[in-house]
């Protein structure tokens, strides 16, 4: 169709005729027409995208404020029963954080030698391999990573195997690629001038990987292991399956089952509603939802600290240069 | 994201080439270094090696046994299928949701991806598509909580309203079930999750199209729509393709929102509105794994090695299209 209209209007420079300009008159409107229908399409797609985004945060927030207060975050849910009107997230965020630490202590290390394999050192075929492969492996469900993790510990502990360090590795295999791509992402930023300046002065390849390379991205590291972090600590599949359920706090990462936030949300949803069929008793039909709502909200407000954490480091300590 | 990289064009090879004698000066602590680094990498593809490995050591009991010994000693396990038939329905309902997820998603990612880069004023495409990114933060869970608590109340009338007017078409044959735990409001959920990822991928790739190939088109006299018709969008096709796929691997894995919102059943079904006909295997493994006694455990790794084969063909395949692309990339 421009093929047509602009050899037309090449054309019609030269030799005006009534009819090119009918024509180009007439396409034109029905042109201007799509062109604005489309423009008002690509408009209305942004403001749909918008309308979860929206609706998840005011409906976490309206349901969820009223039930996170100091109590709910200090307390377990040990002999909390029925419709009562107790029971807290302690033992969650302890579960969690413990869960997600080791997670953190187990990939950030063979995530960030594996940036640096793939950015410093890495050619030829392995090196290949080894960026298709971690690319391949952001996409493994996390499902499938915790019967992993299962698989993996049930072939030394036997069957029905629960507790927190099979979590954690079940989490380690979902964080790593994440911690590879940005690391590997922050350690192409570093400029080769650099590089070449501590070459030139000597220095062996490696001190100046960790003296010079590192120390300039150093920023950008912590960022993109916040952000890997704060990826994994919602995981909710693989902790019900690895982990388990648990209504008391337990410390031991080792032994005996953990709770985690989100299997908290999943675990009070799924509870559903209270029958109260005593007048006498105080009991809250919805408990158990208020209790989601209100741990969905910690769990959301922890993820988006990490967020905002990891853009505000990038934010105050990257060099000069990489801004 | 982390999917960008994968997008852009190399990075330049750091000169190393130390000479000889600057390798003779690395010494031990230098190799040592080399060689914990390049263990790291090789470490990746012995991890997924040893995924595929343990889950097919784990299943092997389940998929050596008899169909009769499975449907005794498992519960849940339907009588008179053997494995396959089991996991049959399973995969069928894992990728008619992620079918729906991404028909649902598609447009409007290309939509918001389109706007990003082509269409929203320079300044606040940055910060749009950081809200973007920002669904992808918000764990599965609260996706769940939300879509089973708030979503499922608010789509009934339209479901009902959906049935009533489109019933004839076999995919809409009602009555709509009430409340809808249906795998149609799971599509909805899905596509919302699976937004993020096919965004970022489409954003990246639209915004590599070369400027003079748009220039060439609005030099031509086109509007912004026929040069996003001419040239972002067929210069954007494997990248769309590829988001697409990952997208759908993502759908595939999805656990806890079909867990929360579905009400489980194991048919091969269209009906979109009915509950009790679709389940999707991560869902399934959730909702059984903590009951299971070790035969049943085996089965459900069983189905969960399935899903991995199947979201590894997917995202296999949507990789090799992004690497492929890559030596096109430079050529403008």
């Amino acid at each position: 169709m421009t093929t047509l209209s602009a050899g037309s209007a090449a054309g019609g420079g030269l030799d005006p005729s009534e009819s090119t300009r009918v024509m180009l008159a007439g396409t034109d409107r029905r042109r201007r027409v799509t062109d604005r229908m489309m423009t008002g399409l690509v408009y209305v797609a942004f403001g749909l995208a918008l309308v979860p985004l929206i609706s998840v945060s005011w409906t976490v927030i309206a349901n969820g404020i009223e039930r996170l207060t100091p109590y709910f975050l200090t307390v377990s849910m040990r002999g909390v029963f029925g419709g009562m009107d107790s029971g807290g997230i302690y033992h969650a965020i302890i579960g969690t954080l413990l869960i997600t630490g080791l997670a953190a202590i187990i990939s950030v290390p063979i995530g960030l030698l594996t940036a640096i394999y793939i950015a410093e050192y890495g050619r030829g075929r392995l090196a290949r391999a080894v960026t298709f492969f971690v690319d391949v492996m952001t996409g493994i469900p996390s499902i499938v990573a915790g019967l992993f993790a299962y698989a993996l510990f049930a072939v030394v502990f036997g069957p029905g195997v629960r507790f927190g360090v099979v979590g954690a590795v079940a989490l380690s295999v979902l964080m790593i690629p994440v911690v590879v791509r940005s690391c590997e992402e922050m350690l192409r930023l570093v400029p080769n001038e650099l590089r070449e300046a501590a070459y030139a002065l000597g220095v062996p390849k490696y001190l100046t990987i960790i003296k010079v390379v590192l120390r300039t991205a150093i920023a950008g590291l912590g960022t993109g292991i916040m952000l890997a972090v704060a990826r994994v600590i919602g995981e909710t599949a693989p902790l019900l399956i690895t982990v388990g359920v648990i209504d008391s706090i337990n410390f031991n990462v080792f032994q005996g089952r953990m709770m985690t936030l989100p299997v908290y949300v999943y675990r009070q949803y799924s509870q559903g509603l209270v029958p109260c069929n005593d007048p006498a008793a105080i009991c809250i039909p919805t408990i158990n939802y208020d209790r989601a709502w209100a741990a969905a909200l910690t769990l959301i407000l922890i993820v988006m600290l990490l967020n905002l954490a990891g853009r505000l480091i990038t934010r105050l300590f990257a060099p000069k240069a990489l801004r | 994201m982390t999917t960008s990289t994968s997008l852009k064009p190399p990075a330049p090879v750091p000169p190393v080439d130390p000479a000889p004698r600057r390798r003779s000066m690395e010494g031990a602590a230098g190799k040592a270094f080399r060689w914990a680094a390049t263990g790291a990498g090789a470490l990746i593809l012995v991890v997924l090696a040893a995924v595929a490995l343990f889950l097919i050591l784990r299943a092997w009991p389940a998929m050596t046994t008899r169909a009769s010994v499975l449907s005794d000693e498992i519960s849940w396990f339907p009588d008179g299928k053997n494995l396959l038939q089991f996991v049959g329905p399973l995969v069928f309902g894992t990728l008619l949701s992620a079918t729906i997820a991404l028909v649902i998603s598609m447009p409007v990612s290309i939509g918001i991806s389109l706007f990003i880069s082509h269409y929203a004023p320079r300044r606040l495409a940055n910060s749009l598509g950081y809200v973007i990114d920002l669904l992808a933060a918000i764990p599965s869970v609260v996706y769940g909580l939300w879509g089973g608590l708030w979503l499922v109340p608010l789509l009934s009338p339209v479901w009902t309203w959906l049935s009533d007017t489109l019933g004839f078409i076999p995919l809409f044959s009602g009555p709509a079930s009430d409340p809808p735990r249906v795998i149609l409001t799971v599509g909805i959920v899905l596509a919302v999750m699976i937004l993020p990822i096919i965004t970022a991928v489409c954003r990246e790739v639209f915004l590599q199209v070369p400027k003079l190939h748009e220039e060439a088109a609005l030099a031509l006299g086109a509007t912004r729509w026929e040069m996003v018709r001419m040239s972002v969008l067929p210069f954007g096709r494997p990248g769309i393709i590829s988001a697409a796929m990952l997208g759908l691997g993502r759908a595939l894995g999805e656990t806890m929102a079909v867990l929360m919102i579905l009400s489980p059943g194991a048919l091969y079904s269209f009906a979109l509105l009915k509950v009790g006909q679709h389940q999707t295997i991560a869902a399934n493994i959730a909702l059984q794994f903590p009951e299971a006694d070790p035969l049943g455990v085996s089965t459900l790794i069983a189905t969960g090695l399935a899903l991995f084969v199947i979201t590894l063909a997917v995202n296999m395949a949507a990789r090799a299209i992004v690497a492929r692309r890559k030596d096109f990339s430079g050529a403008n």
